[in-house]
């Protein structure tokens, strides 16, 4: 008879917590940067969680995945150079390397412990670490990018939450040194954080802030992301000019052939569609 | 690395001790603060927290007292001495402000002459209000390059001397708020061989006593005394500081006390003075591998600041051997004027854009503390902030002004000044006459003009430029610095 039930709680705010039930716990250890933790669940699979934060499940990942790479290559006409912060588990990467045409992703990941424990506990993610094309960077993405001019086509923020090691990256200067970094026709794409409770509300409102400042360019998609706090997620998409809908070219994506689990062509419109309640977040209510 | 040796076990905070024996003993307290321990301030105590409330006491036979201290304190004091390598130490809480003012008063009577830079602190001017001192001030020498006031050459202070051999002390800065020291050992020698004490404002050199690999320490250098800002540098908290006093004048170390208690508080506060006992046993265990960590963030931050253009991270290598005899690492000095803004206009772009607050900023510099407390991330912050500003701003160079001395014409003694029959005019008609009260940019709060010297043109043309570019400007009774109180 089972004595004991083992649970898994976040809090999403003071007052509110996720949970679900855990078979074991397959990996603990804490780098330098932070506790790293890897469960085995009965409903969401393997769990990557990083200071007690869930940063993955293999259920639900697709969707984050989906959404915050497939949403700008359906838009860049022809993204050849990469650069993929953060994203040590790997989801991004896999997505990414669908893309025959991309020629080089620059992976940078603070934490290489995030990256080891990717490669040994989540194989259904970490799946493209060996493709030629990736180059995995161990430092500091604010620092690597600093020294980056005119490079990319393409930069994607896979980062926690700011108010950990991925600080750095919700910051105006990290923001404005992408810029540099990006080409004239460049796109970066963020995550942006939630819209629902008060912390990650105040910082999506500032981040839209920061990137609007320095971007030509900014919009804010959405989501739907069952594990992370209130399931409604929101992204980040800004340009030195490429419309994500303007520009976006559904046939040419469509002609691609490439099977996803959540994105489409239709979501890719529908998701620039945002309640009126983070509209009056970001202050885009008209 | 640091090659200092204890006498004492440093290990030990007496005073924190005996206020966590305090608050487990839970005394009924029918004496000040009315507070008691908190109860009576639910606000305040939610957002200091209830253990800060339970110690901050008053005096007892259990605590010790300040003015007087037999005990803890005393036992905390002697530490302190042995950490910093001082013949004795005083916990000071009204600031190094008060400090500064403890070893003036010290060491000199009414009418007494001191040789000290122009570039001191309000705090050592104030004090020669309060001793009716004179001034004899030294030009402290300037890196026309930079713009930055340096730490006075040492033939500047010899001629000082042979002119005013009748001087009691000699006052210097170790380091400048920028981070440039004299040479003090050899300005102690010259000091002591004509019977002239050497006081050291300290105030920005905690550090120096925990790292060979800093500017020597004035009690190192043989200095006499030495006020020293443990909250700056050392991790204690605001207001917390000490005074050192050095083995020449030991004789003195009751009068010192008497001096310090006709200013100091008789309610020390028992949050600063039990941060002092543990910022001093945490800088004596730990100081040496701190600091050196410390000087490594400040070296990478210059080196990746320089690579990014327009700015220059200065270092060691603008020393002379002189007046700019070494120089602070710690000290994250960055040139600007080159790329075509002040040190102020990059102070405020950093603060507001970029929610990044840096020490000051001047005509052609701003300075970046990096101390105990910084985070790799934030050192990453503020590089790449800096580059952003280089990238979004820069602009020709022409026509921002560079700082300059400006030789001050000392009229009357500053107490004189002080206390004469003054009237307040609009700065432009004060031309000529002689200043009442203090002018300055705060921080870093070295007057522009100090009570007792004539309203040059120079001077007025420099506050002016100053405020048009945004610096803080204080010191006068009319607070918007529009009107100037002068001597009648």
């Amino acid at each position: 008879m089972n004595r004991y039930e083992l649970w898994f709680n976040e809090f999403h705010t003071e007052h509110v917590t996720f949970s679900f039930r855990v078979d074991r716990q397959l990996l603990q250890k804490t780098s330098d940067f932070q506790r790293i933790e890897i469960l085995e669940t009965p409903e969401f699979g393997r769990v990557l969680i990083l200071d007690g934060i869930i940063m993955c499940t293999e259920k639900d990942e697709f969707i984050y995945h989906d959404m915050i790479v497939h949403v700008p290559m359906a838009v860049h006409p022809e993204v050849k150079k990469v650069l993929l912060i953060g994203g040590g588990d790997g989801g991004a990467l896999r997505e990414l390397c669908r893309y025959e045409t991309i020629e080089s992703i620059e992976i940078v990941e603070i934490d290489l412990d995030v990256v080891n424990a990717a490669k040994e506990f989540l194989p259904t993610m970490a799946t493209s670490y060996d493709d030629p094309r990736v180059n995995l960077i161990i430092a500091d993405g604010l620092r690597y990018v600093r020294r980056k001019e005119n490079v990319y086509d393409l930069i994607i923020v896979d980062s926690t939450d700011p108010f950990g090691p991925g600080e750095s990256l919700f910051t105006k200067e990290f923001y404005g040194n992408c810029y540099k970094s990006l080409k004239d026709d460049g796109i970066l794409v963020n995550q942006h954080e939630s819209p629902f409770y008060g912390q990650e509300a105040r910082e999506a409102r500032l981040t839209h802030r920061r990137m609007k400042s320095v971007f030509d360019l900014s919009r804010v998609y959405q989501a739907h992301i069952p594990t992370y706090p209130s399931g409604h997620w929101l992204f980040g998409f800004s340009s030195k000019g490429l419309d994500p809908i303007k520009d976006f070219d559904a046939d040419r994506w469509n002609a691609l052939g490439l099977r996803t689990k959540y994105y489409n062509t239709d979501i890719h419109v529908g998701s620039f569609m945002l309640p009126n309640y983070v509209l009056e977040l970001i202050g885009e209510l008209s | 690395m640091s090659t200092r040796t204890f006498q004492l076990d440093q290990d030990q905070a007496p005073l924190h001790r005996a206020l966590l024996r305090y608050r487990k003993r839970r005394i009924v307290s029918f004496d000040v603060p009315g507070h008691k321990q908190g109860r009576a301030t639910p606000e305040l105590t939610e957002f200091l927290g209830a253990n800060c409330l339970s110690v901050d006491v008053n005096s007892m036979a259990m605590l010790d007292n300040l003015i007087h201290p037999i005990s803890v304190i005393k036992e905390a004091e002697v530490l302190a001495a042995d950490a910093f390598g001082a013949a004795a130490a005083y916990f000071i809480v009204n600031g190094t402000s008060a400090a500064v003012q403890a070893m003036i008063l010290a060491s000199l009577n009414p009418g007494d002459k001191i040789i000290m830079p122009r570039n001191v602190h309000r705090s050592a001017i104030n004090a020669l209000i309060l001793a009716r001192a004179v001034p004899v001030y030294v030009n402290p020498g300037l890196d026309i390059e930079l713009g930055i006031p340096l730490g006075m050459a040492f033939k500047d202070v010899k001629a000082a001397i042979e002119k005013h051999p009748d001087a009691k002390a000699v006052l210097i800065n170790n380091p400048t708020y920028y981070g440039v020291c004299p040479d003090v050992k050899r300005l102690a020698d010259l000091a002591h061989e004509n019977d002239m004490r050497l006081l050291v404002d300290e105030a920005h050199g905690t550090h120096f006593y925990f790292s060979d690999d800093l500017p020597l320490a004035g009690m190192d250098g043989g200095a006499d005394f030495s006020a020293i800002s443990l909250h700056k540098t050392g991790g204690s908290l605001t207001q917390s500081s000490m005074l050192l006093v050095g083995k020449r004048v030991m004789e003195d170390a009751g009068y010192v006390r008497q001096i310090i208690n006709l200013t100091q508080t008789t309610s020390a506060s028992y949050l600063l003075m039990s941060s002092l006992d543990l910022a001093r046993k945490n800088l004596a265990l730990n100081g040496a591998a701190i600091f050196s960590r410390v000087i490594q963030q400040a070296d990478y931050a210059r080196e990746e600041i320089n690579q990014i253009g327009g700015y220059y991270a200065f270092s060691k290598e603008r020393c002379d051997g002189d007046a700019f005899f070494s120089f602070d690492e710690t000290k994250l000095s960055v040139h600007t004027r080159s790329m075509g803004l002040s040190g102020m206009e990059v102070y405020e772009r950093l603060r507001d854009e970029y929610d990044i607050q840096v020490e000051f900023g001047d005509l052609g510099n701003f300075l970046a503390i990096v101390s105990i407390g910084d985070r790799p991330v934030a050192i990453e912050r503020l590089i790449a902030a800096l580059s952003e500003i280089y990238r979004l701003e820069r602009r020709d160079p022409r026509g921002l002004m560079a700082n300059e001395y400006i030789e001050p014409h000392v009229a009357m003694t500053p107490a004189e000044a002080f206390y004469a029959k003054a009237e307040q005019l609009p700065l432009k008609d004060c031309i000529d006459r002689v200043c009442a009260e203090f002018v300055m940019c705060y921080p870093p709060g070295i007057p522009i003009l100090a009570p007792g010297e004539l309203v040059t043109k120079e001077a007025l043309d420099y506050i002016s430029y100053a405020k048009s570019i945004g610096s803080n400007m204080t010191g006068t009774e009319d607070l918007a610095v529009e009107k100037l109180y002068v001597v009648i």
